[in-house]
C-alpha cells in the first residue's frame, strides 16, 4: 500500500468517525469536536493530495497548503464561534441542550406538540 | 486578464468589510453613520460594476495580484453576479432604513451593544454575499460561505433570549456540517483536476468517480445551508426568533447566498455532469418544500412563526427551475428562459420576503404580540403595514405585474417546451398555497376587533414606508424586466384571463386557509369538533404534517436526512453517468 492511500484511507476513517459523532452525539460540544475530527479528516486529504501531485522535483503541491492553511483558520474561528454561542446558552438558560421544542415555551405551538424526553 | 473596471469587484467586497471595521473603532452611534455610509459607496460599486458590463458584454474580471489560475485567484462578475450585487445593495439599504428605529443608539447611551453588532453585522452579511456572487473558485467561494453563516449566526441572537440562543447554535452547528461537505467535496475536485477555478474546471470536467461523489457532497452541504426540505432543521426557530430586522436579513438574502452557490455550481461548474434525473430530485425536495412548508405555515398561531415557514415554502420554489434548464437533449444545463426564471424568482422573494417580515415585526411591536387570531381591527390602526403584508403576499403569489409573476410565466414556458408537464402543476399549484397563508393572515387582520386596539409602541413611519417600499419593488419587478424581457410576457392584470387565475388562486388559497387552519376563520369561536367532515379531514392532515415537521427537524433525523441526500444525488448522478 503505498502511502498516498494510507493517507487517503487514515482521512476516509476520521470523516467517517467525525460523521457519525455530529449525528449521534446529542451534546452540543461534542458535536464541535466531532466537527473537527471531520475537518481534521478532509484536512489531511487535502494534505496527501498536495503530496501526490507534487511535480517538477518539489516536495509537494503548494497551492493545497495555503488551502489547508486558510481552511484551518476558517475551522478554528467556526469552533470559537460555536463554544462562545454555547457557553453563553449554558450562561443564559443553565442547560445546553438542544431540542429546544418541549420544554417551557408558554404559547400554544409548544403547548399541542407533545411533550418528549430531551 | 484583469478587465476594465476589475478592481471594482474587490471594491465590492471590501468596502462593505471596511465599514464593519470602521464602524467597530468609531463605535456607538457612529457605526450607524458609518453603515449608511457604506451603503451609499456599495451601491456606488454595484452600478460601476453593472456599468462595466453592460458597455463590454462580457463579464468583468479581477486577477488578484496579476496571478492568473490555476495559481492566483480570480474575481469574476457575470450576469448573474452583476443583478445579484445590485438587488443585495438595495434590499440591504431597504432594511437599513427600517432597522433605524429599531436600533438606533438609545439617546443618553453612548454605545449599546445590540444596535453596534446589528449595523456591523448586516455590513458582514453585504460583504459576505458580494464576495460570493464575484469569486472565480470554489475555494474562495467556502470562505465566503463561511462568513456568511458566521455573520448570519449572531443576527438571530441579537436579543441573547435563551431559545433565540438555542436556534443560533442548532443554525450553526448543521450549517457547519453542510460546509465541512462543501469543502469535502471541494478538496476531492482539486485532487482529480489540481484546480479549483471555476472557467478551467468547467473546460476540463467529465463525470468521473470522484466529480459524481464531489457534486453530491457539495450540492447537500449547499443545501443545508439554504434550508431546503427535509434540511430545514434550523430555519424556523432562527428567523422566527430573531429581531425583524435581522430576520428579513437572514430570510431574504442570507439563504440566497448558499442557492446562488448551487446555481454556480451546477450551471458554471460542472454543466454536463449534472443529469436530469439529480435536477428531478432537488425540484422534487423543491415541490415537497412549498407543500409542507404552506400548509404548516397555515397551521401556525404566530405571524413570525408563519413567515419563517413561507420562506421554507418559497426556498422550494427557487429549486424548481434547475430540471427546466436543460438543453433540448436532456444532457446539459443550459443558461437560458429557466434559469432568468430563477434568478427573478429569487429576487422577488429577496423583495418581498423583506418587506413581509419587516411588517411582522411592526406589527409585533405595535401589538406587543403577533397571535394570528387575535389580529382583528389591526388593518384600522396601522393600514400602511397591513397594506405592506399584502402588496407582499401578492407580489409572492405571482400576480401581474410582479417578478414571480413574470419568473412563472418563464418556467411555465420552459416546461411546456421541454414536455415536464408535472413541473406545471407544481408551479401553478404553488400560487394557491402561498395564497392560502396570506388569506388567512388578511382575513383575520382586516376582521373588525372586538374592541378598539391599543397599540403598545407607536412604530415609525419611516420604517413602515421602508418595508412598503420593498413589498412595492416586488409587485412592479416584471415592469422593471420590460427591458430585457419580451414586453408580450406581461400582460394587463385587468384582462380577463389574468383577473380569472388571479381570482382561482385567491379561491384556491381561501379554501385552503378554511380547511388547514387552526382555528376556523369564519366561526372564530367554533371548536373542531363541530365542524364538517371535510374540515376534519383538513385539519387531521394538518395535524399530521405539523407532527411530521417536529419529528424532520430533530437532530438526528435531519442530519440522518443530510447523509442520505448526499446518497441519492450520488446515485442519481452515477446512475445517469453509467447511462450515457
Amino acid at each position: 500500500m503505498s502511502g498516498g492511500t494510507l493517507f487517503g484511507l487514515c482521512a476516509a476513517l476520521l470523516v467517517g468517525v467525525g460523521l457519525y459523532g455530529m449525528v449521534a452525539n446529542a451534546h452540543p460540544l461534542r458535536k464541535i469536536l466531532a466537527f473537527n475530527i471531520v475537518g481534521s479528516g478532509v484536512f489531511l486529504l487535502l494534505g496527501a493530495i498536495a503530496r501526490r501531485g507534487a511535480a517538477a522535483g518539489l516536495g509537494g503541491d503548494p497551492v493545497p497548503q495555503a488551502l489547508l492553511i486558510t481552511g484551518i483558520v476558517v475551522a478554528f474561528s467556526a469552533t470559537a464561534l460555536a463554544v462562545a454561542v454555547l457557553l453563553r446558552l449554558f450562561d443564559v438558560t443553565g442547560s445546553v441542550t438542544l431540542s429546544a421544542d418541549a420544554p417551557a415555551k408558554p404559547d400554544a405551538d409548544a403547548a399541542e406538540a407533545p411533550a418528549r424526553p430531551t | 486578464m484583469t478587465t476594465p473596471g476589475g478592481l471594482l469587484l474587490a471594491l465590492a467586497v471590501l468596502v462593505p468589510f471596511i465599514g464593519v471595521l470602521v464602524g467597530l473603532v468609531l463605535g456607538g452611534r457612529n457605526a450607524q453613520r458609518v453603515a449608511f455610509l457604506t451603503m451609499a459607496v456599495g451601491f456606488g460599486v454595484a452600478v460601476a460594476v453593472a456599468d462595466h458590463f453592460l458597455r463590454s458584454g462580457a463579464p468583468v474580471v479581477y486577477l488578484l495580484g496579476g496571478w492568473s489560475p490555476p495559481l492566483g485567484v480570480a474575481l469574476r462578475a457575470d450576469a448573474l453576479a452583476v443583478v445579484m450585487l445590485l438587488v443585495v445593495a438595495v434590499v440591504i439599504f431597504g432594511i437599513g432604513v427600517y432597522a433605524c428605529a429599531d436600533f438606533g443608539t438609545p439617546s443618553g447611551a453612548r454605545e449599546a451593544r445590540a444596535p453596534l453588532t446589528y449595523w456591523l453585522l448586516l455590513m458582514a452579511v453585504w460583504g459576505s454575499l458580494n464576495l460570493v456572487f464575484v469569486s472565480g473558485d470554489l475555494f474562495t467561494l467556502y470562505v465566503a460561505l463561511e462568513l456568511l453563516t458566521f455573520a448570519g449566526v449572531p443576527l438571530v441572537s441579537l436579543e441573547g433570549r435563551g431559545e433565540t440562543l438555542r436556534a443560533a447554535l442548532r443554525y450553526l452547528l448543521f450549517a457547519l456540517l453542510g460546509s465541512v461537505l462543501y469543502l469535502l467535496g471541494a478538496v476531492l475536485l482539486y485532487g482529480a483536476y489540481g484546480t479549483l477555478d471555476i472557467a478551467l474546471l468547467a473546460a476540463h470536467i467529465r463525470p468521473d468517480p470522484a466529480t459524481l461523489a464531489a457534486a453530491a457532497l457539495m450540492t447537500t452541504g449547499l443545501l443545508a445551508k439554504t434550508a431546503l426540505f427535509p434540511l430545514h432543521i434550523w430555519l424556523p426557530p432562527a428567523h422566527a426568533g430573531a429581531p425583524a430586522a435581522a430576520s428579513a436579513v437572514l430570510s431574504a438574502l442570507v439563504v440566497k447566498g448558499s442557492w446562488f452557490l448551487v446555481v454556480r455550481l451546477w450551471f458554471d461548474v460542472m454543466p454536463g455532469v449534472i443529469t436530469l434525473s439529480a435536477a428531478q430530485l432537488l425540484a422534487g425536495m423543491g415541490a415537497a418544500a412549498i407543500v409542507f412548508g404552506s400548509i404548516v405555515a397555515v397551521r401556525q398561531e404566530r405571524l413570525k412563526l408563519l413567515v419563517a415557514y413561507s420562506t421554507l415554502a418559497q426556498i422550494g420554489y427557487l429549486f424548481l427551475m434547475f430540471p427546466l434548464a436543460f438543453d433540448a437533449g436532456g444532457t446539459a444545463l443550459v443558461h437560458g428562459g429557466a434559469l432568468t426564471g430563477g434568478l427573478l424568482q429569487a429576487i422577488s422573494h429577496a423583495t418581498a420576503k423583506a418587506g413581509m417580515f419587516m411588517a411582522a415585526g411592526l406589527i409585533y411591536a405595535a401589538l406587543g404580540h403577533d397571535r394570528i387570531a387575535d389580529l382583528g381591527g389591526v388593518a384600522r390602526a396601522m393600514p400602511v403595514t397591513v397594506l405592506t403584508f399584502a402588496v407582499a403576499g401578492l407580489a409572492l403569489m405571482g400576480v401581474v405585474p410582479s417578478g414571480a409573476y413574470l419568473a412563472k410565466k418563464l418556467l411555465l414556458y420552459a416546461a411546456d417546451d421541454s414536455g415536464q408537464w408535472w413541473w406545471t402543476i407544481v408551479l401553478q399549484g404553488g400560487a394557491v398555497f402561498t395564497a392560502g397563508y396570506v388569506v388567512l393572515v388578511l382575513v383575520n387582520a382586516l376582521r373588525r376587533g372586538d374592541g378598539p386596539v391599543t397599540l403598545v409602541v407607536r412604530v415609525s413611519r419611516r420604517s413602515e414606508f421602508a418595508a412598503l417600499a420593498l413589498a412595492v419593488c416586488s409587485l412592479l419587478l416584471a415592469l422593471a424586466a420590460l427591458g430585457p424581457v419580451a414586453g408580450d410576457l406581461v400582460s394587463n392584470p385587468l384582462a380577463p384571463a389574468e383577473l380569472a387565475s388571479t381570482l382561482l388562486t385567491f379561491a384556491g388559497g381561501a379554501l385552503l386557509a378554511l380547511g388547514f387552519a387552526r382555528r376556523s376563520l369564519l366561526v372564530p369561536g367554533r371548536a373542531d369538533a363541530d365542524a364538517g367532515p371535510v374540515r376534519r379531514g383538513m385539519v387531521a392532515v394538518g395535524t399530521a404534517v405539523a407532527n411530521a415537521d417536529v419529528l424532520v427537524r430533530r437532530w438526528p433525523s435531519a442530519s440522518v436526512a443530510m447523509l442520505a441526500v448526499t446518497a441519492l444525488f450520488g446515485w442519481a448522478l452515477a446512475a445517469g453517468a453509467m447511462s450515457n
